[in-house]
C-alpha cells in the first residue's frame, strides 16, 4: 500500500479496517543472494538500497530480536553533518542528503526536522576551532554558520550567557542538522525493503558462520541454515561477540552509553543544543519532552543499561549552560551498547574472510549515519569494492597507522 | 558499581578512571622477529567478551594504584579485585624463573613458589579487608 493523503482519506472514510500489515513476515529460504545479519536501522538500510538502488534480489535481514530493538530505537535522534576530517565529513554530508529525501524514497513519515544544531564554545580557542571546522564542512559542500553571541542571544535567550566557569561566547550552527523519528526510521526501512522484496526475518538468532578455506558461504541460525552469496554483518554493539564465530578479533570495545528524557515541556528548545566545554546535548522531542545525552559510561558493558556518576555528569552538563532545565522532571532514561572503535570513526568494509563484509564501529553516532551506512553497505556487498564517501572507513587502517581519530585520543575507545 | 579495594575497602567506581583489558600488563617484545604484529594486536584489537573481563583500573582520586578488576561486562558484577603489581610481579618472576630454570625439575618448584606467593598475597588482602 502507497502511503499519502489518499490513502489516509480512503481509510478514515472506511473506518480504518484495510490497513495492511507493514512488513510481511516470511519463513527463512535456505539459500540467499545476500544475508544482512542485524536488523537495525543499518542493516534495513543496507537491505533498501540493495533493492532499491542496486538492483538486487533475493535478500534477507536476520533479527535476533525484533526489528528496531537495538540502537534505532535507542538514540538522542540527532542528525548531522559537522565534522571536521576528510574521511568523515563527506560521508557524513552524503548521509545528510538522503536523510533529506528518505521521507520520498521510503514513502514513509520519518518526521524528518531540519531544526539545526547549534555547538557552543567557551573561550576563543575553541572559537577558532569551530572556524576551522565549520570551513571544512563548506569545502565540503555542508552548511556551516559561526554565530557570535548576539546573534546566539536572539535564537537562545534561556542559556547562562555569564556563566563564570564556562562563558558562552557563540555557536557554530548547521541549519540543516535536525532530528527524525527514529523508530519510524527503522519500520520505514523495513516496510520499503519488504516492498521491494526483502525478507526480513525476527527472533533469528545467528549462532555461527559457515566458514571453509577462508570463503564464508552462509549463517547457521536459531531458525536452520542459511546459505549465502554474500553475508553483511550490521550488529553494532554485538559486533565482537558475532565476528568471534567467524574467528576475527576486532578493534572495537563495546560500552554503554546513556540517554535521558523529561516529561513534556511547551516548546522551550529551538534545535539542537551541544555543550562545547563538557560533553551534553539536548533537542526538545515533538511530543515536547527534552531528550538529552552526554558521555559514554565508560567501562566495557553489555548491560543495556549504565550507573548514576554518569548520570549526575550529564545533568550538571545541561545545567551549566541551561539552568532553566533544573525544574523539569526525569521520566525515564535508558541505555544502548555502542561499539567503540579504536578511532571514534566507523568501519565498512571487507573482512579476511572471503564473502564476508563489516559494517561496524558506529561509536555513538550510528543514527546519523544510518542512511550513509545502508548505501554505502550495499555499495560494497553490490559491487565489492567501497563507496566514494566510504574508502577511508576500512578495518585496515588501524595497522597502516590511517587512523580517522577526529577528538584525537588515541587507541583508547572510552575516549572517543 | 563499588569496587573493593585490597587496601583501601569498597570504593566508589566514580573514583578510578579504566584503562581497558587487563592483557595490556604484557607488553610485547619489541624486539622480537613478530613486533609488528604484536603490537598492532596489544594496541588495537580487543576481545570484548560478553561476561567475565579483566580490566585494569586506576585510583586517580584515591591511592593512584592499579587494580585488576574482574567484572562481568553483561550484569556489572565485580567478581574479583587485586593489586596490578602483585600480578605483573607474579607473572614477570614466573618468566624469569622459567627462563632461568633448565631443569623440568627447577620449573617445578617455580610454580610451587609462584602459587604460594600467590595465595600469600591473597591471605594478607583478605586480612586487610576485615581491618
Amino acid at each position: 500500500m502507497h502511503y499519502s493523503i489518499w490513502s489516509l482519506i480512503n481509510q478514515a472514510l472506511t473506518g480504518n479496517r484495510n490497513w495492511a500489515p507493514v512488513w510481511r513476515d516470511p519463513e527463512p529460504k535456505s539459500h540467499y543472494d545476500i544475508v544482512i545479519v542485524g536488523g537495525g536501522g543499518h542493516g534495513l538500510a543496507t537491505a533498501f538500497y540493495l533493492a532499491s538502488r542496486y538492483g538486487m534480489k533475493n535478500i534477507a535481514v536476520l533479527e535476533k530480536g525484533w526489528i528496531g530493538s537495538g540502537n534505532i530505537g535507542r538514540n538522542t535522534t540527532i542528525v548531522r553533518s559537522n565534522y571536521l576530517l576528510d574521511g568523515n565529513e563527506p560521508f557524513y554530508e552524503k548521509s545528510l542528503q538522503l536523510w533529506e529525501g528518505l521521507e520520498q524514497d521510503i514513502n514513509y513519515n520519518a518526521m524528518m526536522s531540519q531544526r539545526g544544531i547549534i555547538n557552543l564554545y567557551h573561550s576563543d580557542a575553541q572559537r577558532d576551532s569551530y572556524v576551522r571546522r565549520g570551513n571544512a564542512m563548506r569545502l565540503h559542500g555542508a552548511d556551516a554558520e559561526l554565530l557570535n553571541q548576539d546573534q546566539l542571544r536572539s535564537l537562545c535567550p534561556f542559556l547562562d550567557y555569564e556563566n563564570a566557569r564556562f562563558p558562552i561566547m557563540g555557536g557554530l550552527l548547521q541549519k540543516r542538522a535536525g532530528t527524525a523519528r527514529h523508530d519510524a526510521v527503522a519500520w520505514g526501512y523495513a516496510r520499503a525493503a519488504d516492498q521491494r522484496g526483502v525478507d526480513i526475518i525476527q527472533n533469528c538468532d545467528v549462532t555461527d558462520f559457515l566458514i571453509k578455506d577462508g570463503v564464508c558461504t552462509g549463517v547457521e541460525t536459531s531458525k536452520g541454515t542459511i546459505r549465502a552469496g554474500k553475508i553483511g554483518v550490521a550488529v553494532a554493539g554485538s559486533t565482537s561477540r558475532v565476528m568471534a564465530k567467524a574467528g576475527l578479533r576486532l578493534p572495537i570495545e563495546s560500552h554503554v552509553l546513556q540517554a535521558f528524557v523529561t516529561e513534556g515541556l511547551k516548546p522551550v528548545i529551538p534545535g539542537v543544543i551541544t555543550f562545547g566545554a563538557g560533553h551534553f546535548y539536548i533537542s526538545q522531542s515533538d511530543k515536547g519532552g527534552l531528550v538529552f545525552g552526554g558521555d559514554i559510561d565508560g567501562y566495557n558493558s553489555y548491560a543495556q543499561r549504565g550507573n548514576l556518576p554518569v548520570f549526575e555528569d550529564v545533568c550538571e552538563g545541561g545545567m551549566a549552560i541551561m539552568p532553566m532545565i533544573g525544574r523539569a522532571r526525569m521520566l525515564r532514561n535508558w541505555g544502548g551498547i555502542m561499539d567503540m572503535s579504536m578511532d571514534g570513526s566507523p568501519i565498512i568494509d571487507k573482512t579476511p574472510i572471503d564473502h564476508l563484509y563489516l559494517n561496524a564501529g558506529w561509536c555513538y553516532g550510528g543514527f546519523k549515519a544510518t542512511p550513509a551506512s545502508g548505501l554505502c553497505f550495499a555499495h560494497l556487498l553490490a559491487r565489492d569494492e567501497p563507496h566514494e564517501v566510504a574508502t577511508k572507513l576500512r578495518l585496515d587502517r588501524f595497522r597502516r597507522g590511517a587512523m580517522l581519530d577526529e577528538r584525537g585520543a588515541g587507541a583508547q575507545p572510552n575516549l572517543h | 558499581m563499588i569496587i573493593n579495594h585490597p587496601h583501601l575497602g569498597p570504593r566508589d567506581a566514580s573514583e578510578f578512571s579504566i584503562l581497558g583489558d587487563a592483557s595490556l600488563i604484557n607488553r610485547p617484545d619489541w624486539q622480537a622477529g613478530d613486533a609488528d604484529d604484536a603490537f598492532y594486536s596489544y594496541l588495537y584489537l580487543r576481545d570484548n567478551p560478553a561476561g567475565l573481563h579483566r580490566e585494569l583500573w586506576f585510583h586517580e582520586q584515591g591511592d593512584r594504584s592499579w587494580l585488576v578488576v574482574t567484572r562481568d561486562t553483561v550484569t556489572h558484577a565485580i567478581i574479583d579485585v587485586a593489586l596490578a603489581s602483585d600480578i605483573a610481579k607474579a607473572a614477570t618472576s614466573k618468566m624469569s624463573k622459567v627462563n632461568a630454570g633448565k631443569k623440568t625439575a627447577a620449573k617445578k618448584t617455580a610454580a610451587k613458589k609462584t602459587a604460594t606467593k600467590k595465595t600469600a598475597t591473597k591471605k594478607t588482602a583478605t586480612k586487610r579487608d576485615v581491618t
